[in-house]
């Protein structure tokens, strides 16, 4: 699956069976007595590009953790490309293995070189062999700049380099639907524009993407729809124009006029 | 010019650096012997009473130690005599010749003296396993690990019970003593405890209440009793409610029993290196899909492991040390051969036992401090990898 080195594309993203990427239906969560996400409905489509935004604890991060099961959720349903994410371990493979996601905290697998980080899941994952999946691996640092960096441990690098890392090792699955939880967030302001550069690249190459951000600029030029949070409830959802220019809720527009100057 | 070029920050509104300061060397108290004295020996005036007072406990026991061993110590002599200051009429150290006469008895123990090349093929072919594996840089790691986790133990149990199939006279267990029986004994604690110790500890970890509930029950219920009680469990009472012919060997059975206590304590040690990994690991490896088992051998274990190095080898240290408890069921360690031969008249002298304990220190300082400093080179070299 060595994909062409010439092409101007970060990936060919893999492809959705259905036309809906991820729905969520009556989404329901609690942390013990604690009501974290109520009644959430969203629908992505296949190659949209929704960045989500709220306050802290406003269950931005949660809901998308919800989507690759690495939170539990306890009402409604999700559906990934048509698969409804539930208990059983072999969904929730299926939906992993499809899904890829990258962390504020990068995640990165500290024992393990850069390459050995990216090839690691389509080695024992999609059962690839060693070598392909080291080409393959290869292929992605240098979409994401940094193949000289390959046999360096990821504690040598930068944040920002750290972050490409793990962007390139989520899209060595060649995921269809990619998850993004604050992903410059713990970045050194110098780092953030490499990251978000890469980000919108693998947009512009029609990946379906969610990314919880606060970074607006990057909303502004990428997203389809912005969704914004707060207690746990999608407040106002809508194209990013409108979403700035005309917000309905008091909520979101207090929440603008804090982060936008 | 008056002013230093960095005043000029504060001296001027605007200021821009025209050229970069080049690094420049250390002051000459930071750095060679006298640098290191100043930063390790005499910081602080505790650190000076430390040195000082280290100085005079060096001062007084080396002098003693190199005396009675080498100086004033007897080289050759048949039999007691040789080593008696009422015959020999000067100082009298270390009696060597007594060690050098039952040292074939310290090293195999009653051992069929036609039989010993069997124990030294074992002995050699332990060497060279336990090189395959330690030594990072040897050809072909994964057939040592199956050399030395699989052939080794079959071989080395046939080899050394024997097998009269093949023209192995058996040898029955009550008759292997000394350094067999010490090395024995510790790699079957050894081998056996991590592997052991990782399923309990990841048993304890683990989200299924029977399985948690067996596991904490196993560790604390073992770690809850001494090892001689477990020895003298397997040892002594065991035999009084099974009949005779089901009975296991008694070294088989102290072999069980010091690696169901070595594994108990593992498993803590290991269970420590499982709580030092970050959430994030664990999600990480999610994400990308792999699976429990993949996460746990791939990303999890290899950390943990890693971090857990010292109280791993701490664990094993203790091992080797314990293993002088098999005395208490009757088996011939290294320890216990030399307690028997330093009471043999032959060679009775106020020295033989001095000389004799002499040895099994030497004998555990040696294998004890190659342990240490190998997990240490294990660190430095891990942390060397590029590690935050």
């Amino acid at each position: 699956m060595t994909a062409d080195e010439n092409s101007g594309s970060l990936l060919k993203p893999g492809r959705l069976r259905t036309e809906t990427a991820v729905e969520l239906i009556q989404l329901n969560k609690w942390y013990g007595d604690f009501h974290v996400l109520r009644d959430i409905n969203l629908k992505v489509r296949g190659g949209e590009r929704i960045v989500i935004c709220g306050p802290s604890g406003s269950g931005k991060s949660t809901m998308i953790r919800c989507i690759n099961r690495l939170e539990e959720h306890q009402g409604g349903q999700i559906l990934v490309d048509g698969v409804e994410v539930t208990a059983d371990l072999k969904k929730i493979d299926e939906v992993r293995r499809e899904v890829g996601m990258v962390f504020q905290h990068f995640n990165l697998f500290p024992h393990l070189t850069v390459l050995e980080n990216c090839a690691l899941a389509p080695i024992w994952v999609r059962k690839m062999p060693k070598k392909e999946a080291e080409e393959v691996a290869l292929h992605y640092l240098k979409r994401v700049k940094i193949p000289e960096q390959a046999n360096k441990y990821p504690g040598q690098l930068s944040g920002g380099q750290q972050q490409r890392v793990a962007i390139a090792r989520a899209l060595c699955m060649n995921p269809k639907i990619m998850l993004f939880d604050e992903p410059t967030s713990a970045l050194d302001p110098e780092m953030v524009k490499e990251v978000l550069d890469t980000m919108v690249a693998l947009a512009h190459d029609g990946m379906t993407m969610l990314v919880v951000t606060h970074e607006m600029g990057f909303a502004r030029q990428v997203a389809n729809r912005i969704v914004f949070m707060d207690e746990g409830q999608i407040v106002e959802a809508n194209v990013p124009d409108e979403f700035f220019a005309h917000p309905q809720h008091e909520r979101t527009k207090l929440f603008l006029s804090q982060i936008l100057r | 010019m008056t002013m230093a070029e960095g005043d000029l920050a504060v001296a001027e509104v605007a200021f821009v650096r025209r050229a970069t300061i080049a690094p420049r060397p250390p002051p000459a108290e930071m750095t060679g012997a006298i640098g290191w004295l100043r930063a390790n020996l005499v910081s602080t005036p505790f650190n000076i009473a430390l040195t000082v007072l280290i100085v005079l406990l060096l001062a007084w026991a080396v002098p003693e130690i190199v005396r009675f061993l080498v100086i004033d110590a007897v080289w050759s002599g048949s039999d007691r005599d040789a080593c008696l200051w009422t015959v020999q009429h000067r100082e009298i150290g270390a009696c060597w010749p007594f060690v050098w006469e039952r040292l074939p008895y310290f090293i195999y123990g009653s051992y069929p003296i036609p039989q010993r090349w069997r124990v030294d093929v074992f002995f050699l072919m332990l060497a060279v396993g336990v090189v395959w594996l330690l030594w990072l840089k040897a050809p072909r790691r994964d057939l040592g690990a199956i050399y030395f986790f699989i052939v080794l133990p079959v071989v080395s149990y046939i080899l050394l019970t024997g097998w009269s199939a093949i023209g192995l006279e058996p040898v029955d267990t009550v008759l292997w003593g000394g350094v067999l029986v010490t090395i024995v004994v510790a790699s079957v604690g050894i081998v056996f405890s991590l592997p052991l110790g990782i399923i309990l500890a990841l048993g304890r970890r683990s989200r299924m209440p029977a399985v948690r509930t067996l596991s904490v029950i196993f560790i604390e219920f073992v770690r809850g009793v001494p090892l001689i009680t477990v020895l003298f469990m397997a040892g002594v009472m065991l035999p009084l409610f099974v009949p005779e012919q089901y009975s296991p060997d008694k070294l088989v059975r102290a072999l069980v029993g010091i690696a169901i206590f070595a594994s108990a304590y593992m498993a803590e040690v290991v269970r420590a290196g499982l709580q030092a990994i970050p959430r994030g690991q664990y999600e990480g490896a999610m994400a990308v899909g792999l699976g429990y088992a993949q996460m746990t051998r791939l990303v999890i274990l290899p950390q943990a492991l890693t971090v857990t190095i010292p109280n791993i080898v701490n664990t094993y240290i203790g091992l080797f040390k314990d293993t002088t408890l098999v005395f208490i069921v009757g088996i011939f360690d290294l320890l216990r051969t030399i307690e028997v031969a330093r009471i043999d008249p032959k060679w009775a002298t106020p020295v033989t036992s001095t000389t004799g304990y002499a040895v099994a220190a030497i004998f555990y300082l040696i294998f004890c401090y190659g342990m240490s400093r190998y997990a240490r080179a294990m660190e430095a070299r891990l942390a060397k990898g590029g590690r935050r």
